[in-house]
């Protein structure tokens, strides 16, 4: 019994911490650089498909199957999943924030109908199957299974957490920084908004592909119905609830708001009668919601907010009495 | 000069050396209305000069188009021999113009020491994985960028507040504040608008003192200000200009006691 509910805590972070990547990439771009981007699913997706597309074994009606290792598929993803931010960004960067949301969220609906329609790459609606898991060797043993799988994405979290805070630290993210206080002092400084913007969202983007390829190995399954503007959503709570600006916050969030997610699912499945727990999922989405508010009434800056030299100040003064 | 400089200045005095920033029969149209129209100025080498005229005399507009903030309707700008009127405002800093804002622009949640090192110019921490590639390089250079911005705080009276955000300064301490992040930057040509405005007197004092300290250091100065005194005390040459056109040139005494500029001080100019 503990080792069953140890599979499935090891199990349920592993998800999480898909998401977590996302929300990293999501906060290089929103937290780091103010770029509003609601087509997360499809950078998602398009990394998911391409790790997929490398890794699995060869499929008579369809494209590829290369069978390649499993690490040349998750880069592959980054770089595709880069490639496409860096094309759409170079189209849209210019575009004021809801614009740009409003561009990106097309490109989320064009990108979901390539996948469905797109069928000797895609396998349309369908989706592709025997994605090749990470060490598939262990899979007679669940738990070990499991814990190895969650070991893997910690590591991958690492390394991006520290990778990014660097970045954040570095001249480059103090510049990103300078042209979201304010963009035209910037420029005046030498600065150019459009390409450290551009660089921004690239990275990010590269990021959310390598999420979509983890996850997409970690289920062993992909289809067009994974990535409809629901993932979007979540991840933006995530990013909301965790604290945009704060790469430990992007992470924290991931965790709370899928546990709201599996707690939600699972309080569905036990107290809704069959014949209406299709209806009553909309209630997860409900829950995110409520869970959205409450976060922005009470802790408007997330779990962890943004650190400003502000709230270094606060710390070192005995200013926060008055606040 | 005189009162009938009413065509583009003549030459300036210094005119064998190649001058510092130089604006040929500039003209900025926003739509039907001409702000500036066949605007010449020299700022020489070493030079401080400055600009002055009455509200809506299009002097933050020949400003912005130094800056390159605005690109001119028609006319040239060089900056030592080389012509860049179309270049965007992120080029002219690499050319050695640098220009602070009328209504300060610090990046507020940012520390004041922050600020200056955004004005730091060829950082390869700038770029993305130069942070990864070469993390030694870039420390030396952020190391070499400390200490260059401590001096400079030290200079602009601001030591004390390096790592406050850069919100919680005042009118003045935020020019100061600008003053210090483009001198980040080296800059031959310093573009001041309307320092004075909105300063106590006191910190006044020290702006001005800063100002001619530069200028002794060698960089050329082009100063907006609507503050006769001020200019008086600071500019060797002055040029006035009226509703976007040039209306008088000379030491300040004589622009002051140019019946034209007095006119249109006073108004009534047509």
């Amino acid at each position: 019994m503990t080792l069953d509910l140890v599979a499935y805590g090891a199990f349920f972070l592993t998800m999480a911490l898909t998401y977590a990547i996302i929300c990293l990439g999501l906060n290089v771009q929103w937290g780091m650089t103010g770029l509003f981007n609601v087509g997360i699913a499809a950078f998602v997706a398009v990394g998911a498909y391409t790790s997929a597309i490398l890794t699995t074994p060869e499929t008579p009606d369809r494209f590829g199957g290369f069978d390649l290792p499993i690490a040349i598929g998750w880069l592959g993803a980054a770089v595709v999943s880069g490639a496409l931010s860096w094309g759409v960004g170079a189209l849209t960067i210019r575009l004021r924030a809801d614009y740009l949301a409003i561009a990106t969220f097309g490109v989320a609906v064009t990108v979901q109908l390539c996948m469905l329609n797109l069928q000797p790459l895609t396998g349309g609606a369908f989706g592709i199957g025997f994605i090749p898991r990470p060490f598939a060797q262990l899979q007679a043993d669940a738990l070990l299974f499991s814990l190895a799988n969650c070991g893997l994405l910690m590591l991958v979290i690492a390394g991006l957490y520290l990778g990014l805070q660097h970045v954040a630290k570095s001249p480059w993210g103090r510049v990103l920084r300078a042209i979201r206080e304010d963009e035209t002092a910037a420029q005046a400084l030498g600065k150019r908004p459009i390409r450290f913007r551009l660089q921004a969202f690239t990275l990010g983007g590269a990021i959310m592909g390598l999420a979509g390829a983890a996850q997409a190995h970690f289920i062993g399954f992909i289809a067009p119905d994974n990535y409809m503007p629901i993932l979007t959503f979540q991840v933006w709570a995530m990013l909301i609830v965790g604290g945009s600006g704060n790469n430990r916050g992007a992470i924290a969030g991931a965790i709370l708001v899928w546990g709201l997610w599996a707690l939600t699912a699972a309080a569905v499945s036990a107290f809704v009668p069959p014949e209406d727990q299709a209806q009553a999922a909309a209630l997860q989405i409900v829950a995110i919601g409520v869970g959205l508010c409450l976060m922005l009434l009470l802790r408007p800056r997330g779990l962890f907010g943004e650190v400003s030299p502000l709230a270094r100040l606060r710390n070192t003064l005995p200013l926060s009495a008055k606040e | 000069m005189t009162a009938e400089s009413f065509q583009p200045p003549a030459p300036p005095f210094n005119a064998a050396a190649t001058s510092a920033i130089e604006a040929r029969h500039l003209t900025k149209r926003f739509d039907g209305l001409t702000v500036v129209s066949d605007m010449s100025l020299t700022v020489g080498q070493g030079e401080m000069v400055g600009l002055i005229g009455p509200n809506g005399a299009g002097k933050t507009t020949m400003f912005n188009l130094l800056a390159g903030s605005l690109a001119p309707t028609a006319g040239e700008i060089w900056i030592a021999g080389r012509e860049v009127s179309g270049d965007p405002p992120e080029k002219r800093i690499a050319h050695g113009v640098a220009r602070t804002f009328q209504i300060p622009r610090p990046f507020a949640e940012m520390s004041v020491l922050e600020n200056l090192l955004v004005g730091a110019q060829k950082q390869h921490g700038e770029r993305l994985f130069a942070n990864f590639l070469t993390p030694g390089l870039v420390r030396r250079e952020e190391k070499t960028a400390l200490d260059k911005a401590h001096t400079l705080l030290d200079f602009v009276t601001l030591s004390r507040l390096a790592h406050e955000p850069a919100r919680v300064l005042s009118g003045g301490q935020r020019k100061l504040l600008e003053l210090a992040r483009v001198l980040m930057a080296d800059p031959q040509v310093i573009l001041l608008d309307e320092p004075a405005a909105g300063v106590n007197p006191a910190l006044l004092e020290v702006i001005i003192e800063r100002v001619v300290a530069l200028n002794e250091q060698g960089k050329s100065i082009l100063l907006i200000e609507h503050n006769m005194d001020m200019v008086s005390r600071l500019c060797s040459r002055v040029v006035a200009m009226a509703l976007g056109r040039p209306l008088a040139e000379g030491s300040p005494a004589d622009v002051a006691a140019n019946p034209a500029v007095i006119e249109a001080y006073l108004g009534g100019v047509a």
